[in-house]
């Protein structure tokens, strides 16, 4: 086949292919990076000098534009695992598990940033730090579901069996998800109901909206360089171990 | 910078306990991934 015969590689082909994908997504972290950077300072901004205090929970709803973004990772992050580990399971996509890997630390800190948020907020709003109700139990089973999987992934050497027992895992985990979202309709509970995402659209004023989404956003592109970057770093880390058994086997680099 | 009322402590707290955590967690990502590259440049390895 000469050059010319050879077909060309599919953008899916090039995202499976762990070399092309560092290449392609390289240059993408330093402007992530520098727009997350930039709408972070912004959002503090908003958050500290251009919003009103609430007309009945006073400043303390200036915790919400640091609560609510950490807790809507901690359920987006596990989403995008449980899409990675369908990808692992079914289409045996060479990424889908690197992806996977990468997200769970990230999905902990978040869940557990989420749950300090929450705990600072009702202290003065419920007169408590915790309670056992549907939303914060099942938010720190999701903390527990994440650090199970981060345990699970270094208890084993063969990455690629770890890998599909942990897309087992998190598969069966991903229905605390909609128990999470759910559970402020399903049982009486401390927590106030959804006010952002609703189906007829938000409850509170643009003064309080605008500098909530300014986080929302900074906090998933935040996200999102922090995967590229963990993904990038898993595989070289891969690249190392294949490299240094070569070296130890007597092979030549 | 604004007045943050009576329950000015738990708002610093909250945010202070955020961007901790988030420092954190990007310092650990950046220093995993220097950490690689070069154990990757020490065994000979030019891809980057």
């Amino acid at each position: 086949m000469t050059t010319q015969d050879t077909p060309k590689m599919s953008w899916w082909n090039r995202l499976a292919h762990p070399g092309q994908f560092l290449s392609w997504t390289r240059p993408l972290i330093g402007p992530l990076a520098g727009v997350t950077t930039v709408l972070m300072l912004v959002g503090l901004w908003f958050a500290f000098f251009n919003s009103p205090a609430d007309y009945q929970m006073g400043d303390t709803v200036r915790i919400m534009y640091v609560h609510v973004p950490t807790a809507w990772l901690s359920q987006f992050v596990y989403a995008a695992m449980a899409v990675s580990a369908l990808g692992t399971l079914v289409w045996r996509h060479p990424l889908a598990d690197v992806s996977m890997k990468a997200a769970a630390p990230l999905g902990a800190a978040f869940t557990a940033m989420a749950l300090f948020t929450g705990s600072m907020w009702g202290r003065p709003t419920w007169g408590t730090f915790w309670e056992w109700d549907g939303r914060m139990t099942s938010t720190l089973i999701l903390l527990f579901i994440y650090l199970g999987i981060v345990a699970l992934w270094r208890a084993f050497d063969d990455q690629l069996r770890a890998a599909r027992v942990v897309a087992v895992f998190t598969l069966v985990g991903a229905v605390n998800v909609p128990i999470i979202k759910f559970s402020v309709d399903w049982w009486s509970t401390l927590h106030q109901p959804a006010s952002v995402f609703r189906a007829d659209g938000p409850t509170m004023p643009g003064s309080l909206l605008t500098p909530l989404f300014v986080m929302f956003f900074a906090f998933t592109l935040l996200f999102a360089t922090l995967q590229l970057l963990a993904m990038h770093t898993e595989i070289r880390r891969r690249r190392l171990v294949t490299l240094e058994r070569r070296t130890a086997r007597g092979d030549t680099v | 910078m604004i007045g943050l009322g009576e329950h000015a402590e738990f708002i610093i707290a909250a945010y202070a306990g955020v961007f901790i955590g988030l420092g954190l967690l990007i310092g650990w990502s950046v220093y995993d991934s220097r950490r690689v590259r070069a154990r990757l440049e020490a065994l000979g390895d030019k891809r980057g």
